[in-house]
């Protein structure tokens, strides 16, 4: 039986450059991922760690950085639950179309029925809005929608 | 409910159902061919299927393409086999607690 | 083997009443949705279509449900050769208010289990629906060449 993956694809008005960075840099998670900060050297094979000052936050290691075009790297979770369930991967495709650029993001080695993928099945649709708005309009969603959650 | 099972009570409107099943999607002319019922045999029965809501039509052009409707058969099958479904889980559930018991 | 549903969420600022009018207005849909514009009267049982730009129909569809501005939900086939005989299946959209925000939520459900429509699915409603966050975020939809999303021949 092969594990559930979470595949959500998005199509955003910028470039591939800006959407790396905004992935990349901790200045603009800050902004549209609800106030968690990311930081690494982004070289395969480093750490990366998100911080948030009131909450526990994703870590890992990277798999894959290719600027503009591909981002991989694992996903330990938040909780003492999530973390039990073992590391999952993310990966970001990013492919220019015409001025407009498509987002791909695989969540994938996750447990089934694990409490991880009902988490990031909620989470990503909700920072991904969040990234686009930002990069399109200049403002990201505001945090309280994560309360609004189930 | 009822117009339901009256309108699977007859061979023939089952046989047309089974045609749409093999292929969705077909016109009248294309229902009719080698079928040993007239046009107008068919054109009622496909009337009551659609009263029925078994069979809905969407126009393409100037015809009408007859379609098994996804909805109330799903319905059918929801309700009765979620009830067969429920029976044999709470029967294998009972036979697992007995025999747990028996371990004991 | 479960049949293949697809669901997509977002979330896009706006109001419910303006993201239902964007769902059901030819003049909006045309806009986003790769030049369709979607017809219909919008009462339960009325049939609806997708109107191209020269005037044909690619899709013709049943209304199911309305309940403006909270869910809207059509069956529809495509009635080119290659799609037209495909079970018939389910779009629902869900509209939840969220603060200054609308959830969205997309399911389209019940295809066969050896659908080819649905791998087109699959690929159109996130080019759509992202156009459609555009739209009304920022005035502009989305160009997203139709070519880009490389539909099987």
């Amino acid at each position: 039986m092969s594990k559930p993956e979470f595949v959500y694809t998005t199509y955003i008005e910028t470039t591939p450059e800006k959407l790396w960075h905004a992935l990349t840099d901790g200045d603009f998670t800050e902004r549209y991922w609800f106030g968690h900060r990311v930081a690494s050297n982004w070289k395969v094979g480093s750490p990366y760690r998100f911080t948030h000052p009131g909450k526990s936050s994703p870590e890992g290691k990277v798999l894959v950085s290719e600027p503009p075009k591909k981002l991989a790297y694992t996903w330990n979770g938040c909780s003492d639950e999530t973390k039990r369930e073992g590391p999952s991967r993310v990966t970001f495709d990013i492919e220019p179309r015409g001025n407009v650029v498509k987002l791909t993001v695989t969540h994938d080695n996750l447990d089934e029925g694990g409490k991880t993928f009902r988490g990031i099945s909620e989470g990503w649709p909700m920072v991904l809005a969040s990234l686009k708005s930002f990069l399109e309009t200049g403002r990201p969603m505001p945090a309280e929608i994560q309360s609004h959650a189930a | 409910m009822d117009d339901v099972f009256k309108a699977l009570a007859d061979a023939s409107r089952r046989s047309l159902l089974d045609r749409l099943h093999a292929r969705n999607g077909q016109t009248l002319n294309e229902l009719c061919e080698g079928l040993a019922m007239t046009r107008q045999a068919v054109t009622k029965h496909l009337a009551i299927l659609e009263a029925a809501n078994l069979v809905t039509t969407f126009r393409h052009g100037r015809e009408k393409l007859h379609y098994l409707n996804p909805v109330p058969i799903h319905q059918i099958g929801e309700r009765w086999i979620k009830k067969f479904e429920r029976g044999k889980l709470a029967a294998l559930s009972e036979l697992k607690r007995q025999l747990e018991k028996r371990d004991e | 083997m479960p049949r293949p549903e697809f669901i997509y969420v977002t979330y896009i600022e706006t109001t419910p009443e303006k993201l239902w009018h964007a769902l059901t207005d030819g003049n909006f849909t045309e806009r986003y949705w790769f030049g369709a514009r979607l017809r219909s009267d919008w009462k339960v049982g009325s049939s609806f279509e997708m109107v191209r730009s020269d005037g044909t129909v690619s899709d013709a569809g049943k209304v199911v449900e309305v309940d403006p501005p909270r869910r809207l939900a059509y069956t529809f086939v495509n009635l080119s050769d290659k799609y037209r005989n495909e079970f018939p299946a389910l779009a629902t959209f869900v509209l939840e208010p969220y603060g200054k925000l609308v959830k969205l939520t997309l399911t389209h459900e019940g295809f066969a289990e050896d659908s080819k429509f649905y791998s087109g699915i699959s690929k159109g409603w996130p080019a759509i629906l992202s156009s459609l966050k555009s739209l009304l975020e920022t005035g502009q939809p989305l160009e997203i060449p139709y070519a880009a999303l490389k539909f099987e021949n």
